[in-house]
């Protein structure tokens, strides 16, 4: 049974336990964001770093070892493009 | 049939927590309730009960190491009084949103102001809204029997909710009582080990105590609500049981004679008593006295109480708690509630007594009743019997 | 790529110390989704942690930011195991999960394999509130890691000056105006207390130093026996910089020497090697942050003397300290 938030009061999960761990992700936090990065993967040296930084770890590799952030979560703080060393990322305005 | 011994109502706790097997002990020393804790820690140290015994660094952190162990699914214990009662208010009303089921022993200690180790209500009388279950022992054996019932209502699935069990202080707690212990092999069968609903293990990873936004704490609070209120089956059930291994009756209200009674005392703890040497002394007089003792605080027994107090003309209750500048001692303020629905509105008389560990006496009992009896055209909400004026 | 070469990967993480991004753990125990302001250093900090601790892991965390953010019913940004009480008790949970933990598994009731306990908190909530729960679990020697994330100030509840706040920051319950400097007092140094409960392992760590402090946290779980990490953590809302920023700053806070990166093991104090030859000046530390801008030359010149004096105890130590075992010896 699917619920629906918020919930009817025999629905509220014992205790206020969560059991569903990690489902935060149903909460896209990329709607607060005002820029975005964008990978010049010409100047990316793959080191890893960008990924590593992210607070939200939403910075992915593909198959090839570039790497990009996952719009659904990225906030657009621009600590990946600020600690980039080869300035491989660049912070643009949100459309 | 077994053979009673003598044993220190404290120690006897202690005794009896150990025979439910249980996993983690926090406890912070405070008058009265140290001797459970001594007693529990020698048990531990000699090997005859496998847990683990936080000697933590404060009430707050003995509730919170029992709370931490209640999340792993452990069997925890832990007992205070009064202040240290007091200093874990935080995190009381925690254990019982988390429902996990915490036993805590209360040795009933005045609270502070001025400092005094000796026994009163006015401890567990602050804790009423916290969402725990509160049951009161008159004496060494019902101790016992309780603790060892606490541990079964309060895991079982449809309460997983913490419990107290209130012990008036000094009064109880250091006296020498015959006991019929129940043996390891009985409390075993009565017994079964706790199987958690959820618990903090990265086999089954958990997320515990969430923060509640506006749109889901009223649903929150009707289901702790709703938990504390239908604990009661269980509560009955479990006294059914025990009734059925060992013997030994249980109600919500116990009732003293109580039947024809024209005048019925209402007295919590161990004061009962003495009060039912009164009711005796008061009948043989030709007074029909009788008494009601109150045993389970919450959930409270509305059903029962009105069920007990019927045909009675007056209730006198006695508090042993004062509630500064409230409507009447807390209990009762909580029976003049309850039965404020009635048909017939009986007259409803408050004595607080016995405050800081004052003794009540017998002959307070028959001069309450005597004095509830005499007609007077205006009673005071409460009255503080005895202070010397 | 095929799951030979992800089995190899695990391996590689258990087994070598970290010293690339590229070999860190790929699975994240602190999801996205989670409501940590943009550019949050704790949240980051968090999320390193997690890296390095791996799945046999039971957390307790006091209310504060990472608790407010992450756990808002019904969603969790946790994947590990995860118990909040309330604000002063996270080391005494993270003591009862370990007394639980240890109980059940030694009469059997769990399985029967090794899991950590790591209670973490704020600054607020070790320094200051949680102090007599986190002094007394580690005196009581509970197997258990300790992580403060110190970002200065109970940033929480709205920046309001905790007994971590450097001296002339400004919060909003020691703010700068006409007859004050904001913070009149000098940071409370809460990993020398930790080192004299003789703890075997205390360290300092800075998320800007990710390698560095997943080592630390990877030393500390290693211990059997109480373990305490103090890691520096940037928050832009509160010092009032740029989120871009947050990994700089924690940068030039080792750099300056105001936060300097060390551990104690078993008494023996030790330098980490990202601490400088010679400390960058604290004026440039201290002005790209809105909390100090409005420190005048007298009182940074003040500041920089009690950094270099702090920094000279510290090196005092880390020349002259001996390890419990030369001690014994």
């Amino acid at each position: 049974m699917k619920k629906q938030w918020p919930e009817k009061w025999k629905e509220y999960n014992l205790g206020g336990m969560v059991f569903d761990v990690g489902n935060s992700r149903t909460f896209k936090t990329g709607s607060w964001r005002s820029q975005r990065p964008v990978w010049d993967n010409s100047k990316c040296i793959k080191c890893g770093l960008c990924y590593l930084y992210c607070p939200e770890g939403c910075v992915q590799e593909d198959e090839k070892g570039y790497f990009t952030a996952d719009m659904d979560y990225c906030k657009g703080c621009g600590i990946c493009a600020h600690e980039c060393w080869p300035m491989a990322i660049t912070m643009i305005e949100e459309g | 049939m077994a053979k009673k011994v003598g044993m220190e109502v404290a120690i006897a706790a202690a005794e009896a927590v150990a025979l439910c097997n249980i996993d983690v002990a926090a406890v912070y020393p405070i008058t009265p309730n140290t001797h459970i804790a001594e007693h529990l820690s020698e048990i531990v140290a000699d090997g005859r009960l496998d847990a683990e015994f936080i000697t933590v660094e404060s009430e707050h952190s003995a509730m919170s190491a029992a709370m931490g162990a209640s999340a792993t699914g452990a069997r925890s214990f832990t007992a205070t009084s009064s202040q240290g009662l007091m200093y874990m208010h935080e995190v009381l009303p925690i254990a019982s949103a988390m429902r996990l089921p915490i036993v805590m022993a209360i040795g009933n200690r005045a609270v502070s102001g001025p400092i005094n180790i000796w026994n009163d209500h006015s401890d567990i009388m602050l804790e009423r809204d916290m969402g725990w279950i509160s049951l009161f022992v008159n004496n060494g054996q019902e101790a016992v029997d309780l603790f060892i019932q606490a541990f079964k209502i309060a895991e079982h699935r449809d309460v997983l909710l913490p419990i107290n069990v209130n012990m008036d202080g000094f009064q109880l707690t250091h006296v020498v009582e015959p006991i019929d212990f129940p043996t390891q092999s009985q409390v075993d069968k009565f017994l079964p080990l706790y199987k958690p609903a959820a618990s903090i293990h990265p086999d089954n990873p958990v997320t515990m105590g969430t923060l509640g936004l506006p749109e889901i704490f009223t649903e929150a609070c009707k289901a702790r609500d709703e938990a504390l209120v239908n604990s009661k089956k269980v509560i009955l059930q479990v006294w059914k049981e025990w009734e059925k291994m060992f013997g030994r009756k249980y109600e919500p209200v116990e009732s003293y004679k109580a039947t024809g009674a024209d005048v019925l005392l209402l007295t919590m703890g161990s004061m009962g008593e003495t009060a039912e040497i009164a009711v005796d002394a008061l009948r043989s007089e030709g007074v029909k006295a009788g008494l009601l003792n109150l045993r389970m605080w919450r959930p409270f027994p509305y059903d029962e109480l009105k069920k007990a107090v019927k045909g009675a003309k007056i209730l006198v209750v006695i508090d042993r708690a004062i509630s500064y500048g409230g409507p009447g001692g807390p209990v009762c303020s909580e029976i003049r509630s309850a039965l404020y629905e009635e048909e017939k509105h009986r007259e409803i008389v408050n004595y607080i007594i016995g405050l800081g560990g004052r003794d009540v006496k017998v002959e307070d009992f028959i001069n309450m009743v005597k004095l509830s009896l005499k007609p007077v055209k205006s009673r005071p909400t409460y009255e503080i019997y005895g202070v010397r004026e | 790529m095929g799951t030979e070469g992800l089995l190899l990967k695990n391996t590689i993480v258990q087994n070598f110390d970290l010293y690339a991004p590229k070999l860190v753990d790929r699975e994240e125990y602190f999801c996205s989704g989670h409501r940590a302001c943009q550019g949050c250093g704790e949240a980051l900090a968090i999320r390193l942690m997690c890296k390095a601790l791996g799945k046999e892991t039971v957390i307790a965390n006091a209310t504060g930011c990472m608790e407010v953010i992450a756990t808002l019913y019904p969603t969790t940004a946790w994947k590990l195991p995860w118990i909040h009480v309330a604000f002063p008790n996270a080391a005494a949970v993270g003591s009862g999960v370990e007394a639980g933990l240890k109980a059940l598994r030694r009469k059997g009731r769990i399985a029967d394999r090794y899991v950590k306990t790591v209670a973490i908190g704020g600054d607020g909530g070790t320094v200051d509130i949680g102090l007599q729960a986190l002094s007394g679990a580690m005196e009581r020697g509970h197997d258990m890691l300790y992580v403060c994330f110190d970002n200065e100030a109970y940033m929480n509840t709205g920046i309001q000056r905790s007994s971590a706040t450097p001296f002339g920051a400004s919060t909003t319950t020691a703010p700068s105006g006409k007859v004050s400097i904001g913070n009149k007092t000098w940071k409370k140094n809460v990993t020398e207390i930790m080192v004299a409960h003789n703890l075997s392992y205390v360290a300092t760590a800075c998320h800007s130093y990710p390698i560095d402090f997943m080592n630390k946290v990877k030393k500390a779980i290693a211990i059997k026996g109480p373990t305490y990490i103090h890691c520096l953590s940037v928050c832009p809302t509160g010092w009032r910089c740029k989120s871009e920023e947050c990994i700089k700053l924690g940068r030039m806070a080792v750099e300056t020497g105001a936060f300097p990166l060390y551990e104690v093991e078993r008494g023996k104090y030790r330098l980490n090697a990202e601490m400088p030859e010679k400390l960058r000046p604290i004026r440039d530390y201290l002005k790209i942050q809105g909390r100090f801008r409005h420190l005048g030359t007298e009182e940074i010149d003040w500041i920089q003397k009690r950094i270099h004096l702090e920094y000279a105890k510290l090196l005092n130590k880390v020349a002259h300290s001996k390890s419990w075992e030369e001690l014994t010896a």
